[in-house]
């Protein structure tokens, strides 16, 4: 890299250029997230394979992450900037608690994460989250973002590199209500939470045929009101 | 009289500033601006690190290599080095980014044993800190071009892992660096087992190292290896392994096929 000091004679009016980057600060690791939304349980589920470029780092990461006792956050993209992002609602929720002397419901934890993921909208978290949990009347809610923080509550939702072979699938399979049908209606699943997690497993089953990213093993975080509990399947290693 | 000079200094910076436009690389009559100086490519360059854990603790092998691009251009590149009691780092990429690293490791080191409160840094500690540091040089958009393997033992407890200069970060029973990602990590997966003893796992690992000796152009044939156990760090002095040229094949390779190579 050669750094050129030529006396300047003229009154120079050329703009700083940046040399072409030859690296970039972000990577892809992979994988791909899911939440639905039941009537009183919410499935909030995440491969857990860690990639990069064509080669597969680790088999048993989770992409999961409880934050609140009623919201759990799925995120694919950039492992780096996720746990970054993960420590940091962290904090925040630690301080909200302090300040409050009670736990983030989901819709706040929602809305936090939204505000937190546009703050860096110039130089954005590489993260394609899902936030699944337990409304206030304790009916599931899931939200789904974008990598700046755009966002919205709706009744299953998937993301990451397996997104578009799952959607279309949850869609055929929940039997929600179409968000399109005026009034509108409530858009969680009238499907049984055991049917739900079967659903999900079959989904991944497939996203890993199809999908290189997607694979070793599925998380399922279950959240209902007993509590959560978590389930483990294995997926296709190749 | 500091300030004085620093205030000069900034009224000489701003005139030079409208003489010659906000360009920070155009040279200014009246006081040189400083470059910026973000590395985007590295220069002297370790190659693959590789690490397993096995039944007593933690093993991780390097060779000495430092290449300047194609040269090997030193060989004698200490890639492996003790941190506090319980840990090793290793490194692959650019060897200065590794030495500043462990500058800061030194003084994390001593910092922690300034409180003189018995508490020693593991190595989960030692690979969350790192993490921070690359991330944070990462957000800089000024990495450091290196990728750190961590491993060691506390407490019985066996730690493994690695950091990249992005500051993806991940552990595992069996971990490589660069090339060795590609050729050793499958054949941990194969050949690795929980309950290896120190001379299995020896043996796993330089077999590995001979593979990448055979099919990556800027490794050497002289390695040291490092044995973390609850005892602490012991480091090999560097050694060579036993390679093999002389096949048949390669003595007269076209022979039924010429024409092909």
């Amino acid at each position: 890299m050669s750094m050129v000091f030529a006396p300047c004679l003229t009154e120079t009016t050329a703009p700083t250029t940046h040399a072409q980057p030859a690296w970039s600060p972000y990577d892809n690791n992979g994988g791909t997230c899911v939440a639905i939304a039941g009537e009183d349980y919410c499935v909030i589920a995440a491969d857990t394979r860690m990639s990069t470029g064509f080669s597969i780092l680790i088999r048993n990461y989770s992409k999961i992450h409880q934050i609140t006792e009623k919201s759990v956050l799925a995120s694919s993209g950039f492992q780096a900037d996720i746990r970054a992002l993960q420590k940091n609602l962290d904090a925040r929720h630690q301080i909200y608690q302090h300040q409050h002397n009670k736990q983030m419901s989901c819709p706040a934890m929602a809305q936090l994460l939204s505000n937190t993921l546009y703050y860096k909208r110039f130089f954005p978290y590489y993260a394609f989250n899902v936030l699944g949990g337990l409304d206030n009347e304790g009916r599931g809610c899931v939200y789904s973002y974008d990598a700046v923080g755009s966002y919205e509550r709706s009744g299953y939702s998937s993301q990451g590199t397996g997104m578009q072979l799952i959607m279309p699938v949850l869609d055929n399979q929940l039997k929600s209500a179409s968000p399109l049908v005026l009034p509108l209606q409530k858009s969680t699943t009238p499907l049984s939470e055991f049917e739900a997690v079967d659903l999900v497993k079959d989904t991944f089953a497939s996203a890993a045929e199809r999908d290189i990213y997607t694979g070793d093993a599925v998380e399922i975080v279950i959240i209902n009101r007993e509590g959560v509990r978590r389930e483990l399947m294995d997926l296709k290693r190749d | 009289m500091r300030w004085e000079e620093e205030g000069m200094k900034q009224n000489a910076f701003i005139m030079g500033n409208k003489l010659m436009g906000s360009n920070p690389h155009a040279f200014s009559l009246i006081m040189p601006s400083i470059p910026i100086t973000h590395t985007q490519t590295p220069y002297v360059t370790g190659t693959s690190v590789l690490g397993i854990k096995y039944k007593d603790g933690v093993l991780i092998a390097a060779d000495t290599a430092g290449s300047y691009g194609s040269t090997t251009r030193y060989k004698s590149v200490e890639r492996l080095r003790p941190i506090g009691q319980n840990t090793l780092v290793g490194a692959t990429g650019e060897m200065s980014d590794f030495q500043t690293i462990l500058q800061i490791l030194d003084r994390l080191i001593i910092t922690n044993a300034m409180f003189d409160d018995d508490n020693t840094l593991g190595p989960p500690d030692i690979h969350s800190y790192l993490n921070r540091v690359m991330y944070n040089q990462r957000n800089k958009l000024d990495p450091f071009w290196n990728t750190l393997m961590l491993g060691g033992v506390k407490n019985g407890v066996k730690y493994l892992g690695n950091v990249t200069m992005l500051g993806l970060h991940y552990v595992d029973d069996h971990v490589a660096t660069g090339f060795g990602i590609h050729l050793a990590q499958p054949i941990f997966r194969n050949e690795w087992n929980e309950d290896m003893t120190l001379e299995q796992g020896t043996k796993l690992l330089e077999k590995c190292m001979l593979v990448l000796f055979y099919r990556d152009r800027s490794a050497i044939n002289k390695m040291q290896i490092a044995n973390i156990t609850e005892d602490g760090v012991k480091i090999s002095e560097p050694y060579a392994l036993q390679t093999k040229w002389d096949y048949e094949a390669f003595s007269n390779p076209t022979v039924g096929n010429e024409g092909s190579w």
